[in-house]
């Protein structure tokens, strides 16, 4: 399985999680979205990578774009893992159909959970930046910043 | 890494920074710390080892990265470290809020000012005025952009040093780099 590549119309979903209600793909329309892709909620570096975004909130405001992260993790793993992180983003649960999500986008594995995965999803549902991280390392925001920058510029 | 790229540091050392050693040394190491992260409470120890080990060969910066939203103190004890920093006493709050990273309240941060002899009213403003908070916040957003993926994170010449944070390991990468 390989992810999506740039390009590629962005497969659409509906998903709960943390918040409350659930989120669609198609409410972002208008914005940029970057989807964080993560293997399990509580692992010392999911949460740092989540953290990470959590921070650079403003920044991604001003660049127009959303952070949502997902996982295969149950809607109340992700409350849970959200609250712990003190998480204002969407953290969606990708647990029934299990992996549905990820396996649209390339990036579910044969042990079951998602790759640690990054695509931004311009505001027409275009992906314009896939990337799989190895699994154990955080791949942090450099790149998505620089992609959303060349966006903002009309790249 | 392939298309992801290496990752180095966009903001060249400078003179707003804090350093220790020479500024001529062969070997700059710039830490992106969190006063908060037990992980840089390690590193700081293994820093300081090295720094004794390579004497005059090695610069050390420290730039801030608070990740606050899971360590609220992060901030705050930063603002303290900036506000000893004013006073010229950077590089003792450093240490001392490195060996209490259990006790970062704001009555421990005013006593650890106390502790290393600062100036109380100044030190109180500062602390009060939230001394140099945006420049803090500015080296969290370039370290992002820098590749700083989390804390701590160190730089040696200017790239990002991905290794284990042993003395060993890091004696070995300071022997390679100058």
């Amino acid at each position: 399985m390989s992810a999506l590549p740039v390009g590629q119309k962005a497969p659409g979903f509906t998903l709960p999680g943390s918040p409350e209600e659930p989120l669609s793909l198609s409410d972002s329309r208008g914005k940029n979205v970057v989807l964080a892709f993560f293997p399990a909620a509580f692992s010392p570096v999911c949460g740092n990578e989540l953290s990470l975004f959590q921070e650079l909130k403003p920044d991604f405001e001003e660049l127009n774009a959303v952070v949502v992260g997902i996982s295969v993790d149950g809607p109340w793993a992700q409350k849970a893992f959200a609250k712990q992180l003190n998480l204002e983003m969407p953290v969606l649960s990708d647990f029934h159909p299990h992996g549905e999500v990820a396996q649209k986008y390339g990036v579910f594995r044969d042990d079951g959970v998602a790759e640690r995965a990054l695509f931004v999803i311009d505001a027409e549902g275009v992906i314009r930046y896939s990337y799989v991280s190895p699994i154990t390392e955080n791949p942090g925001a450099d790149k998505v910043l620089e992609v959303l920058e060349g966006l903002q510029k009309g790249g | 890494m392939g298309e992801h790229g290496a990752h180095v540091l966009r903001v060249a050392v400078g003179a707003d920074d804090w350093r220790r050693g020479p500024d001529d040394a062969p070997v700059t190491l710039v830490e992106y710390g969190d006063f908060q992260c037990p992980h840089c409470g390690a590193a700081y120890r293994v820093l300081e080892e090295l720094l004794a080990q390579f004497p005059g060969r090695v610069r050390l910066v420290y730039r801030h990265f608070p990740l606050m939203s899971s360590h609220p103190r992060a901030l705050p004890a930063a603002i303290a470290a900036e506000a000893a920093g004013a006073q010229g006493r950077f590089w003792e709050m450093h240490h001392l809020l490195f060996e209490n990273q259990h006790a970062l309240g704001d009555d421990e941060l005013v006593e650890y000012a106390n502790r290393i002899g600062l100036d109380m009213e100044r030190f109180r403003a500062d602390f009060e005025g939230r001394l140099n908070e945006s420049k803090i916040r500015e080296q969290l957003r370039q370290g992002a952009r820098s590749g700083v993926n989390g804390t701590p994170t160190i730089f040696v010449n200017g790239e990002r040093y991905d290794g284990p944070r042993t003395v060993e390991a890091l004696a070995q990468a300071v022997a390679a780099a100058g």
